[in-house]
């Protein structure tokens, strides 16, 4: 029995508008520039994957299964920018066959540098995904699939959670075979699903490479090889970016026609189903513990944390965010917390990397800047604004709270006293 | 090869150049005739062979057992690369003075420099004096040459001379145009001796594809004879004399150095101080260089009140220029048009970071380097504090420069040369 498991990406950031030194307003955000990108993805890829993946759900009448990870910080983009792709997404919701996992809401690498930020920033994403897809996730994924043990460890403790997922890095497996269950080191109940790599990135990275000697691929010679599995191993998890689907890979390499054909190969082999991450950890057992005592992720060939933590700018940009942290959470002010929560998103530090500049390469998708260095200067000015705003608001308390009914007003939107204070999407729809 | 400057009587980046290239092309075993309007003497020459057009023998040939492969010539003119006809007046008299000097030095080069003396009237007359020489020194040398290699516009009608008298090919090496110098309100004259080089060259040489755009677009030049050939940089670890100067090390430095003439873009570089200034406090701006432009940068830095922060230091050379380097938190190049700009990479040679205008060649080859367009003053300045205020961005800015400045070698510039000499060999 072998059953295939796939779970999407779906993220987008926040980019940050040009912030000189002499900038003195408080709006970072280049709005023109994220609405614009958040339309073009939508209808490059969000809305007709969406479409296609629900009609192929549809056909299948409940044997086509697939998960999504849907980012917070998009959801806000997706409600404000492209409401049509929220819609195609709560259809998909209802369908019975889509599991949402949880992540950090706004995409970000707090694990690493905060638990307390950690753990409020799942809180509030699984608060949206019930909020918007009336579910409650049970499977974890840590941003770029950052892991180690004590992650784990952690998400277990945290006792809302069956699974978590990473990367299946060669390094981490030695011998072993991604295709199966496995329960991290330290944890009792907690299962973990590793990411086969290979087959994944032949979808993901490989599908349009001419020069790659199985080009092109097609829907049965895939299913070909994930039937090979059978016999030794129970799971093909095949995670990938969601914009994979026409964006990554463009419509004219015919990658919706893949995916549209892909089901009905895979489930020729009476053998063969879909499951979700959440009915993956169900249903089958681990096989034995996976010992990750070193921080590892889906990133590069390295596999580590050096895409956003490599070189001196990032480490320096990122610290000096989370020293900020007390401070800003003492101002008690919600439009400062979510601007310093939306800089924690991962993608400001992965502009800011070196490592493959010079070459060119994937760091620069979407890349809004023209270097490392204009990112690293843009960011810290913003970071500068940010924190001389709470030494102001930390003086003046009353003036915030005018101010940010204001604001509320303006996107339509009612405080709510609610925890976590800043996700307020019941109002903008009831 | 036909040139202007070489080191260590150079104003700018030309000299630098062919020094560069000269004794890189020497280590490939390429056999090199130098022709100077200048007699050249000290330790920079010690690797070449050099020939005086008043003796007609190598002007000192026991010095230059280093680089055996390339010969001098030197003719006597006041010509500069980087005159203009205001400032031609004062250097022919300092030239003047230079040649009493050199005659002092024994050097037995009478005949030519009473005769030059006669001839230079004006820049027009030097060029065309110096190409007949140059065809006199090229028949001397018994056309015992494959390729003529002319460096800027005033060895363009030598080249051509010497070219056509010899049947050899003729490349012609643009370091920079008139519309770098000049701006759009080119010297005529020059122009059309641009123009005409290039139309009779077989080859061109660009030292980026800035300039190469120019080429085309501005000559009218096909596109198809015109190669890019970056500049590289030579690389001079010698620190260890270098005594400390009387700026404190409590106040951060930026640097311009260069010519300060309307093509460096002086104005900007004052104006952003004037910015940076409005913000940080502990900042000097060191001028290095001379120019037709100093004056004005003098008055303008007084005008915006920032005269105390900014040093006027002159023309700097050979230690001196370590010296500024050493003393530098940030290289700033602010130019309006800027072929090439060898000067970032020995700033980032010297371990001082850069911000360079995007109005440039050498912005084609440094990815680790700011850029900024030259106009943009609010952004110059923006960049300026930042690299001051943040140390991880100087740190990484000088760690991944300093090893993006050891892949650019004039080994590789020579080597490219080669290859185009060959394809201007090829019969046609």
């Amino acid at each position: 029995m072998s059953s295939v498991c796939f779970y999407f990406q779906v993220h987008q950031p926040v980019r940050l508008r040009h912030y000189t030194v002499f900038d003195e307003n408080d709006h970072y955000f280049d709005d023109y520039k994220n609405s614009s990108i958040c339309r073009k993805v939508a209808n490059k890829c969000y809305l007709p994957a969406n479409r296609l993946l629900l009609d192929i759900i549809r056909r299948f009448e409940g044997r086509f299964k697939i998960a999504y990870s849907i980012t917070g910080i998009l959801l806000e983009q997706l409600q404000e920018y492209s409401p049509e792709v929220m819609s195609t997404f709560d259809a998909l919701a209802r369908t019975g066959c889509v599991e949402f996992l949880a992540e950090t809401y706004y995409h970000s690498l707090s694990f690493l540098y905060s638990r307390d930020e950690f753990t409020e920033q799942i809180h509030k994403h699984i608060d949206a995904i019930k909020f918007y897809f009336g579910q409650t996730p049970r499977v974890f994924r840590n941003t770029e699939l950052i892991y180690n043990n004590e992650l784990a460890q952690l998400i277990e403790s945290m006792d809302m959670f069956d699974a978590i997922i990473t990367e299946g890095a060669d390094h981490i497996l030695g011998f072993r075979s991604p295709n199966f269950v496995y329960k991290p080191q330290g944890c009792d109940k907690l299962k973990l699903l590793l990411k086969n790599y290979s087959l994944s990135d032949d979808i993901a990275f490989r599908f349009s490479n001419r020069s790659w000697a199985q080009w092109p691929l097609t829907a049965d010679k895939f299913a070909k090889w994930v039937h090979n599995v059978n016999g030794n191993g129970n799971v093909v998890n095949l995670f990938m970016d969601y914009e994979t689907f026409g964006e990554h890979q463009w419509e004219d390499t015919g990658i919706f026609d893949f995916m549209r054909h892909l089901p009905e190969e895979i489930l020729k082999h009476p053998d063969n189903n879909f499951k979700t991450p959440g009915e993956v950890a169900k249903h089958y057992d681990s096989v034995g513990i996976i010992d990750v005592p070193h921080i590892i992720s889906w990133a590069d060939t390295e596999r580590d944390l050096s895409a956003w933590l490599g070189n001196a700018m990032q480490s320096n940009a990122i610290h000096e965010l989370y020293r900020l942290e007390k401070k800003i959470k003492q101002t008690g002010n919600e439009e400062i917390i979510s601007d310093w929560r939306k800089l924690q998103v991962s993608d400001h530090f992965y502009y800011m990397c070196t490592k493959y500049f010079a070459d060119g390469d994937v760091h620069k998708y979407f890349n809004p800047y023209d270097s490392p260095y204009d990112s690293y200067i843009n960011f810290m000015n913003v970071l500068d604004s940010l924190h001389s705003r709470c030494s102001e608001k930390v003086a003046g308390g009353a003036d915030s709270a005018k101010k940010q009914d204001k604001t509320n007003c303006i996107l339509g939107v009612k405080p709510q006293g609610k925890n976590p204070p800043d996700l307020q999407p019941a109002d903008q729809i009831t | 090869m036909l040139g202007w400057e070489f080191p260590p009587f150079i104003s700018g980046g030309l000299g630098t150049a062919c020094y560069g290239l000269t004794k890189a092309m020497d280590q490939l075993g390429m056999e090199v005739t130098f022709v100077l309007p200048k007699m050249v003497e000290g330790r920079y020459t010690t690797h070449v062979k050099l020939l005086c057009p008043g003796s007609k023998k190598f002007a000192s040939a026991s010095g230059f057992s280093e680089l055996r492969n390339v010969k001098f010539h030197t003719i006597s003119s006041p010509l500069q690369p980087y005159t203009t006809s205001e400032t031609y007046q004062k250097l022919i008299e300092e030239t003047l003075r230079q040649k009493h000097d050199m005659r002092l030095g024994g050097i037995t080069s009478a005949s030519q420099l009473v005769s030059s003396i006669d001839y230079s009237g004006d820049m027009y007359t030097e060029v065309h004096r110096y190409a007949a020489i140059a065809a006199e020194l090229a028949e001397y040398e018994q056309y015992n040459f494959d390729i003529v290699h002319a460096h800027d516009w005033m060895t363009y009608p030598a080249g051509i001379t010497v070219s056509a008298l010899s049947g050899k090919p003729l490349v012609i090496h643009v370091h920079s145009t008139e519309f770098d110098r000049s701006g759009e309100h080119v010297n005529q004259m020059i122009y059309d001796i641009e123009r005409q080089g290039m139309e009779r060259a077989d080859k061109i040489i660009a030292v980026s594809h800035f300039t190469r755009n120019i080429i085309i677009s501005r000559y009218g030049i096909s596109g198809e004879k015109v190669e890019v050939v970056y500049n590289g940089v030579e690389r001079n670890g010698n620190w260890s004399s270098l005594t400390e100067t009387g700026i404190k090390k409590d106040e951060k430095i930026v640097l311009f150095l260069g010519r300060i003439t309307m093509q460096k873009g002086p104005e900007y570089f004052l104006h952003a101080a004037k910015k940076v200034l409005e913000i940080m406090e502990n900042v000097k701006f060191v001028m290095a260089g001379s120019g037709d432009l100093m004056h004005r940068a003098i008055e303008l830095a007084a005008e915006l009140g920032i005269g105390q922060k900014v040093l006027f230091t002159g023309f700097l050379r050979g230690e001196d220029v370590q010296k500024i380097y050493k003393m530098a938190d940030l290289y700033v190049m602010p130019s309006v048009s800027e072929p090439f700009g060898i000067a970032p990479l020995e700033a980032l040679d010297n371990d001082v970071p850069v911000i360079i205008s995007k109005q440039s060649g050498v912005s084609e080859v440094l990815m680790h380097a700011l850029k900024v367009d030259f106009w943009d003053v609010n952004e110059i300045a923006n960049k300026i504090i930042a690299v001051l205020k943040y140390p991880p961005l100087q740190m990484t800015l000088r760690s991944h420069g300093n090893f993006e400045v050891r892949k650019l070698r004039w080994k590789d510039s020579a080597a490219k040369c080669a290859k185009i000499y060959e394809d201007a060999l090829l019969p046609v």
